[in-house]
């Protein structure tokens, strides 16, 4: 049957099962809105206060979920808005398909009103984009920006139609997905990689040898990074460590990837690293990093790190090999597809004194606590302690969210959502959001920063409208904390430009968007609260008041060798 | 680190809009001067071959390659060395040659360097060269005295010796391939 553009497009979102879309409508896009309108609200569509909130609810629902996000925007600034988005999207291999419209062909090139080279612009934070001009390669191009998003590495994908094209028309078939890969430009790729539609599989010698290896190992040490969380390999995971009986370390974006509290883990590794998985990654003599690609943020000094160790590197995207340090041994694969291998051909391993050595040292840091204040620990075990222990965590940038990593112990893969490489204030909010759409019976917590919060709290309109009760908290240290936490360290308490001793009173300011505000300055406050925010009815905005001077320990800062804290 | 050299990475390509910038802003963003850039489509009309030359030690040469391999639109990337490849370059020069002795002179070089006089004027002689940079080059300082009015080149292209094909399956290739699967 013949249907415009803007029609197919719908269809094609049909095809892929998307429930949700986030986005904001403009001048070129409007045929696909009038499209969206006539499909009669058999896709939700989020309308955000910004795109870019658009941007992180549509990857704050793809992480959660698992399934691929989708964003629209208009084209000009509403295509330059998602930017940040995408960005942070890319850096976290989160898949997202984001859809934005271009003025008409016989505009294009004149520096027409709101045009802008969006496919230029989004190409070097894409895994791909598309620009189309030609109504009749629509279909099968949206249904390779889905395939792309979602499989091998997974990341984000930019489709930028023009205005013409969502008028024009064009044959639809509907083709359900699993028929995707036979067909146009996806068989065309299939073929290429000579997979012949079957997924590709992983090197069995390259399996043998890590058993190898792991039997030979008197003192070996895991790291469970972002590619254990978004290939959901958490229960193959438990197992791998479990018989090779080492320490685990998870990064940023590997919380979640091993439970929290299991008598393995160690806790993060790297800058903000407890000093049991720092010290193990450097006194280790095999490392296996599952998914992790060695950021700086992790292995702060490329040339020191581990060096005691042969290093094996577990991932799906063979560029990662040997771009940030130098491996003894790599196996390219999906993480479940490579543990579920390397499971059946390990028996279990006994390293009972290399876990006593490495658990002598703390695996979290203990403050000074008493009633009379807050500290950034106490807020985050009371969370955990009141709310339901599946609740959903989305941060912001900065200590609130190093502290979140440590002390809340996350239990399963799509718990935690924040930025870890790209490190984008303002995310939590619209994650947040993302993440409630998809999960109405979960809690969700948005955990932020008094400096985060400002960014991106006109979202608090959306939370509001859709009805989310998401509970913000908010580590109120009237700081950019974490910029004053190097000055503090490293500029000599210069503290140029970090002081936020000003408004919004952010109370009221929840007030004002229609949520319950509420400060806190001691546990027993912040429980009271809780405990009424936790009953679900309605979003809340909890201002904690926590001391501007506390820092996040243990430290090492950038390049530095692992061990040198500078701070513990 | 190695020292720096000339690196020449052959890149079989899909031939659409857009897939040339996405490399050559690749290079751009890593902080690499693409020294010289030669692109046509193949045997295979939907796939083009890029040929591109830049100043990097091995390590990063071999970084920049996969970089390059991870990207959807690319098929496949080589690092040719300058021993086992063969490598053209095609250079027109418009010199000029207003009196007979000049004239006669400008001859004499394009015969010893088998190259062609393609257009005369009064007033200039084009010629065209092709072979490796080092006969490039020496063509280029002997004409030079002469008065070069214009010079064009076509960027290197260069092709493996013997069997070997860019297209080779390889264990490395298949793993690359992983982290762009579609299913
Ligand atoms: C968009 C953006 N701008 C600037 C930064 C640099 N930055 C990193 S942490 C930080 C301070 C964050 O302050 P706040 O949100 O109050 O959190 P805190 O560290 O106090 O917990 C800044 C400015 C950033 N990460 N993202």
């Amino acid at each position: 049957m013949k249907k415009t553009g803007a029609e197919i497009l719908i269809e094609c979102l049909n095809e892929q099962g998307v429930d949700t879309i986030f986005g904001y409508p403009g001048g070129t896009i409007l045929n696909v809105y009038d499209a969206l309108y006539k499909n009669e609200g058999k896709i939700q569509h989020v309308l955000t206060s910004h795109e870019q909130g658009a941007a992180h609810a549509a990857d704050g629902y793809a992480r959660s979920t698992g399934k691929v996000g989708v964003c629209f925007a208009t084209s000009g600034p509403g295509a330059t808005n998602l930017i940040s988005g995408i960005a942070t999207a890319y850096m976290d291999s989160s898949p997202v398909v984001f859809i934005s419209c271009n003025v008409a062909e016989n505009l294009i090139g004149k520096d027409s009103f709101q045009e802008v080279d969006t496919t230029g612009i989004t190409s070097p934070i894409t895994k791909c984009n598309f620009l189309i001009s030609d109504v009749n390669k629509l279909a099968d191009t949206v249904r390779e920006a889905f395939a792309i998003a979602r499989s091998g590495r997974p990341g984000p994908v930019l489709i930028d139609m023009l205005k013409n094209v969502t008028a024009e028309k064009a044959e639809y078939k509907f083709l359900p997905v699993e028929k995707h890969a036979q067909s146009g430009k996806l068989a065309d790729l299939l073929k290429r990689a000579s997979h012949d539609l079957k997924a590709p599989e992983v090197d069995q010698s390259d399996i043998d040898k890590l058993v190898d290896m792991i039997k030979d190992s008197e003192r070996p040490f895991i790291i469970c990074g972002g590619g254990v969380v978004r290939s959901r390999a958490d229960k193959e995971f438990k197992t791998f460590a479990e018989k090779v009986d080492g320490p685990v370390a998870i990064t940023v974006m590997g919380a979640g990837g091993i439970p929290g509290r299991h008598p393995l883990a160690t806790g993060m590794i790297g800058m903000h690293g407890t000093q049991a998985s720092n010290i193990a990654a450097d006194q280790c003599d095999l490392l296996i990093s599952v998914g992790c690609r060695f950021s700086d943020r992790v292995a702060l000094n490329p040339a020191s790190f581990a060096k005691n160790a042969k290093i094996v590197h577990i991932d799906i995207d063979r560029s990662e090999i040997n771009k940030n340090v130098e491996t003894d041994h790599h196996i390219i694969g999906d993480a479940k597809k490579v543990l579920q291998l390397v499971n059946k051909g390990l028996r279990k391993q006994s390293h009972q004194e290399w876990k006593d050595h490495v658990f002598t040292y703390p695996i979290e840091t203990v403050y000074d606590e008493d009633d009379s204040k807050l500290t950034p620990k106490q807020v985050l075990s009371t969370i955990a302690k009141l709310a339901p222990q599946d609740t959903i965590v989305s941060t912001d940038v900065g200590q609130h969210q190093m502290w979140a990593i440590q002390h809340f112990h996350f239990d399963y893969p799509g718990q935690l959502l924040t930025s870890g490489g790209f490190g984008t204030m303002g995310f939590g909010l619209g994650a947040a959001i993302g993440a409630k759409v998809s999960h109405p019976d979960k809690t969700v917590v948005h955990i932020t920063g008094d400096g985060s919060f400002r960014m991106n709290c006109n979202e608090l309109a959306t939370e509001e409208h859709y009805k989310l009760p998401i509970i913000t908290v908010i580590f109120d240290n009237k700081t950019l904390g974490m910029v004053r936490q190097w000055q503090t360290l490293i500029y000599d308490k210069r503290y140029a430009e970090t002081d936020l001793h000003r408004g919004p009173d952010f109370v009221k300011l929840a007030e004002a968007y229609g949520l319950k505000g509420k400060r806190v300055t001691n546990v027993k406050e912040l429980k009271a609260v809780l405990k009424q925010a936790l009953k679900g009815d309605v979003g809340y905005v909890i201002d904690c008041v926590i001391d501007t001077d506390e820092m996040v320990r243990p430290m090492v800062s950038g390049g530095s060798h692992i061990t040198n804290f500078l701070a513990i | 680190m190695s020292e720096n050299k000339l690196q020449t990475l052959a890149v079989l390509v899909e031939n659409e809009a857009g897939v040339l910038s996405q490399i050559s802003r690749l290079f751009s963003r890593k902080g690499y001067n693409i020294e010289s850039l030669a692109v046509g489509t193949t045997h295979d009309p939907t796939i083009s071959r890029i040929t591109i030359e830049v100043n990097a030690d091995d390590d990063r040469a071999e970084l920049l390659c996969n970089q390059l391999r991870k990207m959807i639109p690319v098929y496949s990337v080589k690092l040719l060395s300058h021993n086992n490849s063969i490598r053209r370059e095609l250079v027109l020069i418009k010199v000029k040659a207003e009196d007979t002795i000049v004239r006669n002179e400008v001859l004499q070089i394009a015969g010893v360097f088998r190259a062609s006089v393609i257009d005369v004027s009064v007033d200039t002689l084009t010629i065209a060269v092709i072979g490796e940079e080092e006969k490039v080059n020496a063509i280029f300082d002997l004409l030079k005295q002469h008065g070069i009015l214009e010079m064009v080149r076509t960027g290197v292209i260069a092709i493996e010796r013997g069997a070997r094909m860019i297209t080779e399956e390889t264990k490395e290739k298949d793993e690359f391939d992983f982290g762009k699967s579609v299913i």
